[in-house]
């Protein structure tokens, strides 16, 4: 099939190209299931060298080739050609600064991440055996599906609430925060829940929904804050937390 | 040129790269991490299936048994005292990243799972053994996610998108590397006095592969260009099941659950080439079996792939026959729970749900087992003997310690960066507290800015990308799975045209500075070209078949001739190298030797070299 790539492009360092504007391409023997990305390399490799993207696993578990394709925070890599049709457009993802064509600035993005704690504490003697510490598997489920998260800021910019308000921590940083928070042997929930209480926290989101769809990993992005906001209102986290009150 | 000086410079922040930053940093010295990528887009994230360690949690387990099948994988090329450490630090180092919070999978008692996982087994070969510890499978996420998390409370220094493209050696001495900051295309000296190699494998030499786009093998074609031999570059694993055609990685922990490969006759035709291990012998046995099916004309549809089979009634049909306990049969929820990840590939990619269908899986290009040559304690060493090469440290893959021999056992590549990561920031620790700053030569940066002028400025007709695909496909075709004299001397011939290319009539479009990749490509090409080419020239010298090197006109190991690692060197110009093999560095065989001190008889010897069967 032949397929019809308009792109957005920007390079700050060419004359005429320091604004962004659309630029076509066109591509022919395109099987349906190749990925995006591969069609974004055809055209960067045959026909354009300028074209400038991220990009490094190919296979979805990176995280680097985040872009609004068809209007949808899509990663190239994990989207196929059959399910957009022969009329693609891409853009950079929206709501951080862009560097040049689909390369954004992900330094406020990653800022953001560390501002939630995201890593173990735990400041308890080690066990004396010298062994693992001790966990149920049903306590491990618990935060098993924020453990998926690649922060590849889909859904982070997905978010109107991000674009309206960059200082917003968004839904990845909140998701990191979770997979802590949740986690029986971590002992920094209530420093966490503390941070994530502040303006620029969870009360941002107003459940718009955004973020869900545009998570590569099937993350329950929306249901994982609600489970932070819920666990802040009640002040605990462990044991009480029936998931169907959150929405 | 913008100056950096820290004690410790690490290049690349995948596995073995923050380990090395954590325990550096633990140990007082002023480290900063350098990558061409976000930390977490490194490619340890991708491993899948799990870390070898003889925890014991499920069977019955010890080291000296990891350290046992970790030898034999390699085919009696891996090095038995670097084996043993790993083996024995493995456990300490699985442990330890549970305390760092990794969210390893539990057992009903509540400690680490473990699953079977090719080649590992109990008691000298007995019986397979489930040490892989693992988190579903994905853990190697876990592990990067872990470690960068580590790095990030610690307050470790990382430069992300800087590109390291140069090694400052002054009179034998590492001073430091050059980098380019990718956001802006400016130069930086990072001046250090421990540069650290973490960067990571090159298979995209190949066309079929599991390796991401970045993993161009940058650190070892540095350190070669900069008077560094490589060892044992002519072993190279391709893991028997990548996606059809894609090469993405289906991990072995789906034969570790029960999942068979099955030819086009509907046969599990491992059974023949594996009568023991079966499905789970070694990589390089299952990835030739593979081959030799598809020329026997039994892969499917004659298309050069067969199908790994894990539906619930195939795999119950095959523990029925082999008298497994029905505890251990599985169901759709099992796969659902323990395999989330490759039903998420298989669905996305291929339209396919292995709970349904099986899987369309080939040989994939996946692993270097040789590169930097290092002690066990990730100095960089340069010649036969171990002289150590100051200021330079390797670990990961990019290292070559070697614990992998002549082919790598899955998992132990998780446990290699782990272990030897964490050894060497140790390392470079100490040293760096006893070490002089080496001064910077005046020039330091400008022969490698030269050359990326000259790349940026080319206008000739090759874009890097056909060149690459052309690199790719003779590598496939000619220094793949098997090989003879006739398909090397076609790479190395194919490879020196293609240089020659690379530099008289390479073709870019990108003039500009700010990300440029379009140049960026062309220099990563550049390396792969030289790895390629040394990979070529030693698999062509090494006239036996050993692990993962497979010479059809020389079908059979020879220790009496070839049990040695290869180093090969840069020899001639910058702009037009030559290379020298030698064969000269010994085996450490220091286990067997132990064995033989003891009086223990041949028939009982465990690490005496002998013909591998599984």
């Amino acid at each position: 099939m032949e397929v019809t790539f308009r792109i957005r492009r920007q390079n700050p360092d060419v004359p005429g190209q320091e604004k962004p504007y659309w630029q076509e391409f066109v591509l022919r023997d395109v099987d349906p299931t190749d990925r995006v990305l591969e069609m974004l390399h055809r055209i960067k490799w045959e026909q354009d060298g300028s074209l400038s993207l991220r990009r490094s696993c190919a296979h979805g578990v990176c995280g680097s080739d985040a872009m609004r394709i068809n209007g949808v925070n899509r990663l190239a890599c994990k989207i196929l050609v059959r399910d957009v049709g022969e009329k693609v457009q891409v853009e950079p993802i929206l709501g951080l600064p862009v560097i040049k064509d689909l390369i954004v600035d992900m330094e406020p993005f990653f800022d953001h991440y560390k501002q939630v704690m995201p890593f173990f504490v735990n400041d308890e003697a080690l066990p004396e055996d010298g062994r693992e510490r001790l966990q149920t598997q049903a306590d491990r489920e618990q935060f098993d599906d924020t453990t998926k998260c690649i922060l590849c800021a889909c859904c982070t910019t997905a978010c109107p609430s991000f674009w309206a308000n960059g200082n917003y921590v968004g839904p990845a940083a909140i998701v990191g925060a979770h997979r802590f928070i949740f986690d029986t042997r971590d002992q920094a929930e209530k420093e966490r829940l503390d941070i994530l209480s502040e303006p620029n926290g969870v009360w941002r989101c107003r459940t718009i929904f955004n973020c869900t769809p545009a998570c590569p990993r099937d993350i329950e992005v929306t249901k994982a804050i609600g489970e932070v906001k819920l666990a802040i209102r009640k002040g605990e986290t462990f044991g009480i937390i029936q998931i169907d009150e959150v929405h | 040129m913008q100056v950096h000086k820290h004690d410790a410079i690490i290049i690349g922040a995948g596995g073995a790269g923050l380990m090395a930053a954590l325990y550096a940093s633990k140990g007082g010295a002023d480290v900063a991490v350098v990558s061409k990528l976000y930390p977490t887009r490194s490619h340890t994230g991708a491993a899948q299936g799990g870390i070898g360690a003889a925890l014991g949690n499920l069977d019955e387990d010890r080291p000296i048994y990891h350290t046992y099948d970790t030898v034999k994988g390699g085919d009696y090329l891996t090095d038995q005292a670097a084996a043993k450490i790993l083996a024995e630090n493995a456990v300490d180092a699985v442990i330890e990243l549970e305390h760092m919070g990794l969210p390893f999978d539990r057992t009903s008692e509540k400690r680490i799972s473990q699953r079977r996982f090719g080649g590992h087994t109990r008691n000298f070969g007995e019986e397979l053994v489930r040490r892989a510890c693992h988190a579903a499978d994905r853990t190697g996420h876990m592990i990067l996610q872990t470690l960068y998390q580590q790095c990030i409370k610690n307050e470790v220094k990382f430069f992300d998108e800087f590109q390291v493209v140069d090694m400052i050696v002054v009179g034998g001495t590492v001073a430091g590397v050059v980098a380019i900051e990718l956001g802006t295309g400016e130069f930086h000296i990072f001046h250090g006095k421990a540069s650290f190699f973490a960067s990571g494998g090159w298979g995209r030499c190949w066309s079929v592969t599991s390796n991401a786009h970045s993993l161009t093998g940058d650190g070892a074609a540095i350190a070669l260009r900069r008077g560094v031999p490589l060892q044992d570059m002519e072993f190279f694993q391709f893991h028997p099941t990548g996606i059809y055609r894609m090469g993405i990685l289906i991990t072995e922990g789906v034969r570790g659950e029960g999942g068979v490969l099955i030819n086009s006759q509907g046969e599990r035709f491992m059974e023949r080439y594996a009568p023991s291990a079966k499905d789970l012998a070694s990589r390089d046995v299952v990835s030739r079996a593979i081959y030799l099916e598809t020329r026997a004309g039994r892969s499917i549809k004659n298309r050069g792939y067969v199908h790994l089979d894990v539906r619930p009634q195939t795999v119950n049909r095959y523990f029925a026959e082999e008298g497994r306990d029905r505890k251990d049969f599985i169901d759709e929820g099992t796969v659902e729970r323990k395999l989330p990840d490759i039903l998420d590939f298989c669905r996305t990619y291929l339209g396919v749900d292995p709970v349904k269908e099986p899987m369309p899986v080939q040989p994939t290009a996946h692993y270097a087992m040789g590169g930097i040559p290092t002690n066990v304690d990730a100095e960089v060493v340069i010649d036969a003997d171990g002289a150590v090469m100051p200021g330079a440290y390797a670990a990961g893959e990019t290292a070559c310690v070697s614990v992998h021999g002549a082919n790598r056992l899955g998992t132990n590549s998780l446990v290699d960066l782990v272990v030897f990561g964490r050894r060497g920031g140790m390392k470079v620790a100490e040293y760096v507290k006893g070490a002089d700053w080496t001064p910077l030569p005046a020039d330091a940066g400008g022969e490698i800015e030269a050359e990326y002028e000259r790349i940026r400025g080319g206008s000739g007709k090759s874009r890097p990308g056909e060149l690459r695909a052309l690199m790719q496909q003779t590598m496939m075709d000619n220094v793949g799975v098997f090989r003879t004299e006739e398909t090397l001397q076609k790479g190395i011939d194919d490879l020196a045209e293609l240089r020659e290319r690379f530099r008289t009539d390479l073709q870019i479009d990108d003039k500009s500075r700010v990300f440029n990749t379009d140049v960026m490509e062309a220099w990563e090409l550049g390396c792969l070209l030289d790895l390629a080419d040394v990979t070529a020239r030693t698999a062509y010298e090494r006239k036996e078949s050993r692990g993962a090197h497979s010479r059809e006109d020389f079908k059979k190991r020879d220790d009496e001739n070839w049990m040695a690692h290869s180093l090969i060197y840069q020899t001639g110009e910058m702009s037009d190298p030559s290379y020298e093999a030698h064969f000269d560095k010994k085996v450490d065989l220091s286990l067997w030797e132990e064995e033989i001190e003891q009086g223990i008889p041949e028939d009982q010897q465990k690490f005496r070299p002998i013909e591998r069967v599984y």
